[in-house]
């Protein structure tokens, strides 16, 4: 996978004063960030406190109701086709693990000859090599997730969104995922990842983003952010008092 | 009673030979029928699918109009079908008044809001569930309508049964812009009316329990077939 | 793409539809009726004659009597063979149709329960049969939907000097149907009612009815063929409609419907002569 050179590259996404309203509740309130390349960004949080909302303004899913979310290069079309997301359950098609990650590769213009072994490339980086023509609803959880992970990796993203990718999976499982994360970030994509666990976070971070209650408080390294957080609700998230 | 158990025996024998006027218009039945279907799906399920999935100025009043159609009596659809293709009419130069092409028009006007309101509602499902996903890998809601037909195929099946069971059944629309011509345009249905309107009430029972038993037929094949297609696909 | 080739496959089937629709080279001749007269089993018995003879092929749509005159009127039909004298010379003063030829005729009957409430049974006079219904009040069911068999109906009672129409919804059941189903209600309700014979005869849900009154000059039912007029709808087959008409007026068609038997029964006369008049 070749890197983007920086001319046309679509990071960094800045968020200028990003708010949001729904049904008269305001959700998010005035988020400013800034994500660059490079680095494995972890939105940190307990439940309820605007991680997911800000990772679907991110990709786009969500329009913002005040603010502006600004990526650096690129038309819609272009930006969209540059990221992927993984939800907490994945959503796969009723077809073959395969089939699942050569729909992504048609949506994304890749060449029908190419789409195969492209796909069982992919699936064999992420350990289903051997389940490439099961049907994907029937693999277990944390299979499923895997396959979402090669369904997005295939595309080839700068940025891949992750939204508490290993909430619903075991422990094993959710180590595999983990290792996956690592190796997609080390093969040059963006991660950009929310989760509420705080172990989680330490293993995977570079840096975080610490949200409570729709406000982003903190967002620095992270070694800095668990030696020295600087808000109240940080401290109380990493002495386990905030986690619900 | 007596009238039922002969026709229960007529019934059988009628079968067991292979009557062959039976055959015919069993044939025919299928042939109208499956033909409406086949369009009303063409039509039917793309166009749930899109008011399924956009959002419009109208589209409530779309899908309420949709619902309601749902409920056309068919002996008023043959009548403005006839109109229609009566050599009076603005169709009549086709000449397809009084043959099985004017059936199939008819079934299909019937039973197309049948199947487009009942895809509909599966389809709204599905992009409920499918919508955040299929954004995020880039379709757009029209790229969506037809990988969510393919993955809603057991839930559609269900739309397509329904309106296919309607058309089997109906004989308001076939009987006006058909004819109940002999060897040409007589269904099941329209046998059925013919032999009640003879006094001939055990042949026309009989011909009721085949109507009965091959609709029960078709539906317990598609619903095999959508447990079988559940479990293999989850 | 995809979609180009689906337009491709409903246009394609449009034209093919519209191809076999339309038939093949010979082209059919059809013929509206009256399903009284499809239902006794005529035309089954005589047409296949025509069709040997002829080459020719007929198809009948068989409908009550106002709807195959419509049909013909719409020009969905290419000869109207039906028995409401009126109605006929109407079609014809219209313009609809080119000339109105006597072709056979059958008679009524009155049918009723064994029991015969009104006690008619073997009166020589329909017109007093019907008016001692009226008096005794026995439930009489009547077609009501304008055909020729329900015109012949009216016809006797305005000579029974009674109007059943004042008693419509009591002993008076206007059904608003087809004969065959008129006498299963009729049948059902222990009602008498007006039948033509050949329905009758073939009627197989009789329960313990039986014919009452027949053989009057009242009860005489004439038929009239006609051929719908090219001159106002140029497309119909009038060739093939002229060639069935002849023929049915022939001597070899009118033997073939004077030959006709339902039930060991002769049920239609021969009348290409016109000498069997509606009963007045």
């Amino acid at each position: 996978m070749t890197e983007p050179s920086p001319s046309d590259t679509i990071l960094p996404l800045v968020f200028d004063r990003v708010g949001l309203r729904v049904g008269g509740v305001l959700l998010l309130d005035e988020i400013s960030l800034c994500l660059q390349s490079g680095t494995r960004s972890v939105i940190l949080g307990p439940n309820g406190s605007g991680k997911s909302l800000s990772l679907r303004l991110a990709h786009g899913l969500l329009k913002p109701t005040t603010g502006r979310i600004d990526w650096s290069h690129g038309d819609a079309r272009e930006r969209a086709l540059r990221q992927a997301m993984v939800f907490e359950t994945p959503v796969l098609l009723r077809r073959s693990a395969r089939a699942n990650v050569e729909y992504a590769l048609a949506l994304h213009g890749v060449p029908r000859a190419d789409r195969r072994a492209r796909a069982v490339d992919f699936l064999e980086r992420t350990g289903l090599g051997p389940l490439a023509e099961r049907r994907a609803r029937v693999l277990s959880a944390g299979e499923r997730q895997r396959l979402a992970l090669a369904r997005a990796w295939a595309t080839d993203p700068e940025v891949l969104f992750l939204d508490e990718p290993t909430a619903a999976l075991d422990p094993r499982a959710t180590r595999a995922v983990e290792e996956l994360i690592l190796s997609i970030s080390e093969a040059g994509t963006k991660i950009v990842m929310t989760t509420h666990d705080l172990l989680q976070a330490r293993r995977i971070a570079d840096e975080v983003l610490f949200f409570c209650e729709g406000r982003l408080l903190e967002c620095s390294e992270a070694a800095q952010f668990f030696e020295l957080p600087e808000s109240d609700e940080a401290r109380a998230f990493l002495r386990g008092d905030l986690s619900w | 009673m007596q009238d039922l158990a002969q026709a229960f025996a007529t019934a059988f024998s009628m079968i067991g030979s292979l009557d062959p006027v039976l055959l015919e218009i069993v044939g025919l039945s299928l042939e109208v029928s499956l033909g409406a279907l086949f369009f009303a799906a063409v039509v039917g399920l793309p166009f749930g699918g899109a008011v399924a999935l956009f959002r419009f100025p109208g589209r409530r009043a779309v899908v309420v109009l949709m619902n309601a159609l749902m409920g056309l009596p068919p002996v008023v659809v043959g009548l403005l079908v006839y109109l229609v293709l009566s050599r009076s009419g603005p169709l009549g130069g086709l000449g397809w008044l009084f043959t099985p092409t004017a059936m199939i028009v008819a079934q299909f006007v019937l039973i197309t809001p049948i199947v487009a309101a009942l895809t509909r509602q599966v389809m709204q499902d599905l992009w409920e569930e499918y919508e955040l996903q299929l954004r995020s890998l880039g379709a757009s809601p029209l790229r969506a309508i037809p990988t969510l037909l393919w993955d809603g195929r057991f839930q559609l099946m269900t739309s397509l049964l329904a309106g296919f069971g309607r058309a089997i059944a109906e004989v308001g629309a076939v009987i006006i812009v058909g004819g109940n011509i002999a060897h040409v345009t007589r269904v099941m249905t329209t046998a059925i009316a013919l032999e009640t309107s003879k006094g001939d009430l055990s042949l026309a029972l009989a011909l009721g329990i085949i109507l009965l038993g091959l609709a029960l037929a078709i539906n317990a094949a598609a619903s095999i077939l959508a447990d079988w297609g559940r479990g293999y696909d989850g | 793409m995809v979609a180009a080739r689906w337009l491709a496959t409903v246009v394609g089937c449009g034209v093919l539809g519209a191809a076999l629709g339309a038939g093949a080279e010979n082209r059919p001749v059809v013929l509206a009726s009256t399903t009284s007269t499809e239902n006794s089993g005529l035309y089954d018995a005589i047409l296949p004659l025509f069709e040997k003879a002829s080459g020719e092929k007929v198809r009948v749509v068989a409908v009550g009597t106002g709807q195959a005159i419509r049909i013909a009127e719409a020009g969905d039909a290419d000869v109207l063979l039906v028995h409401d004298r009126a109605s006929e010379e109407r079609f014809v003063e219209q313009g609809y149709g080119v000339r109105r030829l006597d072709v056979m005729a059958n008679d009524f009957v009155i049918v009723g329960p064994a029991s015969d409430p009104a006690k008619i049974r073997g009166e020589k006079d329909a017109a007093r049969a019907l008016a001692t219904i009226a008096a005794t009040k026995a439930p009489f069911v009547s077609r009501g939907d304008d055909s020729g068999t329900h015109k012949a109906e009216l016809r006797v009672w305005s000579q029974s000097g009674v109007d059943p129409a004042e008693a419509s919804g009591r002993w008076y059941r206007e059904v608003g149907n087809g004969m065959g189903a008129t006498l299963n209600t009729a049948v059902a309700m222990g009602a008498y009612t007006l039948s033509d014979r050949g329905t009758w005869l073939s009627f197989r849900n009789r329960g313990d009815h039986v014919i009452v009154v027949e053989g009057e000059p009242r009860l005489m039912n004439p038929y009239s063929v006609i051929a719908v007029d090219s001159k106002r709808h140029p497309h119909v087959n009038a060739k093939g409609a002229q060639r069935l008409i002849e023929w049915l007026r022939s001597p070899e068609g009118q033997a073939a419907i004077g030959e006709f038997r339902l039930g060991g029964e002769r049920l239609f006369i021969p009348n290409a002569d016109g000498s069997i008049r509606p009963g007045t």
